[in-house]
C-alpha cells in the first residue's frame, strides 16, 4: 500500500512540470517517429519520380541508388523529397495517407459510390464497414458458441472429478499450442463437407476463445472459499443451488476477465480464417492488398481491426463495469 | 460397423478406468494425476481411429491416426527443413530479439516514471490488437525469407512481454528498497540484486505467454508468402493438394513444439524462482 502511494507522489512531481498527460505524450512521439520513418523507407520510389520529374539526383542511375543505402540517400537529396508522403503505393504509407483511405473506403464509398448503401441500399463490397461487418459476423458467433461451450465444460469439470483429472490437463496442453495453424484445415475440411460461409470462420474463432474461458472459469467457479461452501451446507442447498447461488455469482470477475481475452482471440481468430477463402472480411482485405501491393488499403484494414478489437475489449470492460456495481461486488 | 462397436467398447472401458482412478481411494497420487488424462488422451485416439476406419470418412476430411504417424515417419528430413525454418530461424530469433528488447526498454521506462505512465496504458492496447494482421506488411518489407517471420514475432512478443515485465520491476516494496539504500548500493546493484530477482515471475510469465504467440507469429505470417519451406507454408500447400496427413504431421511439430518449449521455461522457471510462494510446497 505505502508503495503504491510512494509511486503516485512519484509519478506526479514527474509530470507536474510538463503538464501534458504522458500517454498523450507517446503517441505524439510514436507518429512523429512514423513521419520521419517514412522518410528514408520510401526514398527510392519519391527519387524515381523527382527524377522523372526532372530534377537532379545524386547516383542518378536507379541501379547505383538500389545499392545505396537508404539513409545515404535521403541526406544526399534533400532537396528532392518532397513527395515522400504523398506517394501512390508508398512503402510506408504516412499517417493522414492511411486515415484519408480509412475516410474514402468507409464514408466516401457509402455515400457517394456506385455500389454504396446510399445509391443501392446495401453495403459496397470494396467499402471497409462491409468486411468490418464480415469479420463482426463471424467474430460475435464464434465468440458466443466458444464462451458458452467454455462455461458448460467448465461447469463440468468443477461437479465431475473425472471431468477435472482427464480434461483440464489438455486443457491447460492446449493452451501452448499454435492453434491457428489449424485455421486453414478447418475452413477446407468443412468447406469440403459443405459448410461454407460465416460458420467455419466462426467455429476457428470459438476454438480460440473457448480455452481462455475454460480455464477462467474453473478458477472461478472454484473460487468460494471453505466457510462459504459450508454455509451452503448447513442451508441444506443442492449442488445446482450451490452452483447457482453462489458459485457462478463469485465467478463473474473471473469470466469478464477471461471474456476480454476471449474476444480479442476471437478476432484473431476470423481474421486468420479469413486468409484462405477470399469471400470478404478484413483478413481477405489485407490479403488482397498484400497481393496487389496496396500497402495503403492494408493499413486501413488493420486500423480498422484495431479499432474493432479496442472497441471490443472496451465494450466487456464497460459491461464488467456496470455487472459488478449492481452486483455490489465494486463501489 | 465392428468398428464403431469397437470404439464404443473402447470408450466404455476407458471412462471405467478412469471413474475407478477418479474417485478411488488413489486419486490424489502423482501417478494417478498423471495416467488419468493419459488413459483419456489415448481413448479419443484409439476411437478417432476406429471410427473413421468404421465409418469410411474419407482421408481428405479426417485422416486416422495411424496414418498421420505414417505420414509424420515417412517426411522427417521434410518436416525438420520446415523446423529449422520456421521455429529455429523464424519464431526462436524473433522471440529473443522480441523479449530482449522489451526487457531492456522496461528497465528504461521503469527509471522514468513518466515514460511508465505513458508507455505503460499503450502496452496494455497493443497486447490486445490483433496484431498478427501486421504480417502482410511486415512480408512485404523483409521478403519472403525468415526476416520478415522473425519481424512478425518481434511485434507480437513485444508488448505482452514489456508490460509483464514492468509490472515485474514495480514487485519491490518502498521497504526493501530503502534497505538497498542504506547498503549504498546504486541503481545498477538495485536491479540485479533485489529488483530482477523479484521480477523474475513476472518474466517468466510473460515468457510462457510469448512462447505460444511466437509460434503463431512465425506460422500465419508464412501464410503471407514464404520460401518453399516452413510449417505453415507446409500447411496451406498441403492443404491445397488434399494431402491431410502433411497437414496433421505439420500441426503435431508446431503442437510438440509448443508444449516443449513452455515445459523448457516452466523447467526453468522452477529453477531460478525456488524462492517464491507458487512454486514452493
Amino acid at each position: 500500500m505505502s508503495d503504491a502511494l510512494d509511486m503516485r507522489s512519484r509519478s506526479k512531481s514527474g509530470t507536474a512540470a510538463l503538464r501534458v498527460p504522458p500517454v498523450l505524450t507517446v503517441v505524439l512521439a510514436l507518429f512523429a517517429l512514423w513521419y520521419l520513418a517514412v522518410v528514408p523507407m520510401n526514398v527510392q520510389e519519391t527519387l524515381t519520380r523527382a527524377e522523372r520529374a526532372g530534377v537532379a539526383i545524386t547516383p542518378d542511375s536507379a541501379l547505383a541508388r538500389r545499392d545505396t543505402g537508404n539513409l545515404a540517400l535521403v541526406v544526399g537529396n534533400t532537396h528532392a523529397l518532397g513527395e515522400s508522403w504523398s506517394l501512390e503505393r508508398p512503402r510506408l504509407p504516412a499517417p493522414h495517407q492511411v486515415v484519408s483511405e480509412l475516410y474514402k473506403s468507409t464514408w466516401v464509398e457509402e455515400t457517394t459510390g456506385r455500389r454504396g448503401i446510399v445509391n443501392s441500399g446495401s453495403l459496397s463490397n470494396r467499402g471497409l464497414v462491409y468486411h468490418a461487418m464480415v469479420t463482426l459476423n463471424a467474430t460475435m458467433v464464434g465468440f458466443l458458441i466458444g464462451t458458452g461451450l467454455g462455461i458448460l465444460l467448465a461447469v463440468g469439470i468443477v461437479h465431475s472429478r473425472v471431468m477435472d483429472m482427464s480434461v483440464m490437463p489438455w486443457a491447460i496442453v492446449s493452451q501452448t499450442i499454435p492453434i491457428v495453424a489449424l485455421a486453414p484445415m478447418i475452413i477446407v475440411v468443412l468447406y469440403s463437407v459443405g459448410v461454407q460461409g460465416l460458420l467455419p470462420k466462426a467455429v476457428i474463432s470459438a476454438y480460440l476463445s473457448f480455452f481462455p474461458v475454460v480455464v477462467g472459469m474453473v478458477k472461478g467457479l472454484r473460487s468460494p472459499d471453505a466457510m462459504q461452501m459450508d454455509l451452503m451446507r448447513t442451508y441444506y442447498a443442492s449442488s445446482t443451488e450451490v452452483l447457482f447461488k453462489l458459485r457462478l455469482p463469485a465467478s463473474v470477475p473471473y469470466l469478464f476477465a477471461s471474456l476480454k481475452i476471449a474476444i480479442a482471440a476471437s478476432l484473431v481468430g476470423a481474421i486468420v480464417g479469413e486468409l484462405p477463402v477470399q469471400k470478404g472480411g478484413l483478413g481477405a482485405r489485407m490479403l488482397a492488398g498484400s497481393y496487389y501491393g496496396q500497402t495503403v488499403q492494408i493499413w486501413a484494414a488493420l486500423f480498422l481491426a484495431a479499432a474493432l478489437a479496442a472497441l471490443l475489449v472496451w465494450a466487456i470492460g464497460a459491461a464488467e463495469k456496470r455487472t459488478l456495481r449492481r452486483m455490489g461486488m465494486r463501489p | 460397423m465392428i468398428h464403431v462397436i469397437g470404439a464404443l467398447v473402447v470408450w466404455a472401458l476407458g471412462l471405467a478406468v478412469n471413474l475407478r482412478l477418479a474417485n478411488g481411494p488413489a486419486h490424489d497420487t502423482r501417478a494417478a494425476r498423471l495416467a488419468v488424462p493419459l488413459i483419456f488422451g489415448a481413448t479419443i485416439l484409439i476411437m478417432w481411429e476406429l471410427i473413421v476406419t468404421g465409418l469410411g470418412v474419407p482421408r481428405v476430411i479426417l485422416p486416422p491416426p495411424s496414418e498421420i504417424v505414417a505420414t509424420f515417419a515417412a517426411n522427417l528430413p521434410l518436416l525438420w527443413g520446415d523446423f529449422v525454418q520456421t521455429i529455429l530461424k523464424g519464431a526462436l530469433s524473433g522471440w529473443v530479439i522480441g523479449c530482449g528488447a522489451a526487457v531492456l526498454t522496461a528497465l528504461l521506462v521503469d527509471r522514468y516514471a513518466y515514460l511508465r505512465d505513458g508507455l505503460l496504458p499503450l502496452g496494455n492496447f497493443m497486447a490486445a490488437l490483433p496484431i498478427v494482421g501486421t504480417a502482410p506488411i511486415l512480408v512485404m518489407w523483409f521478403g519472403f525469407g525468415w526476416q520478415s517471420k522473425a519481424a512478425v514475432v518481434v511485434l507480437m512478443v513485444y508488448f505482452p512481454m514489456l508490460v509483464n515485465t514492468v509490472a515485474g520491476l514495480q514487485e519491490t516494496s518502498a521497504m526493501q528498497r530503502d534497505l538497498m539504500h542504506t547498503y549504498a548500493a546504486g541503481w545498477g546493484k538495485t536491479l540485479r540484486k533485489l529488483r530482477l530477482p523479484a521480477a523474475l515471475p513476472f518474466i517468466f510469465n510473460g515468457l510462457k505467454i510469448t512462447s505460444t504467440l511466437a509460434l503463431i507469429g512465425a506460422i500465419v505470417a508464412e501464410f503471407f508468402g514464404s520460401p518453399t519451406q516452413g510449417l505453415g507454408f507446409r500447411i496451406s500447400t498441403s492443404i491445397g493438394q488434399l494431402d491431410l496427413g502433411l497437414v496433421w504431421s505439420a500441426i503435431v511439430v508446431a503442437a510438440l513444439t509448443g508444449t516443449l518449449v513452455y515445459g523448457l521455461v516452466v523447467f526453468v522457471e522452477k529453477k531460478a524462482t525456488f524462492w517464491h510462494p507458487s512454486q514452493r510446497g
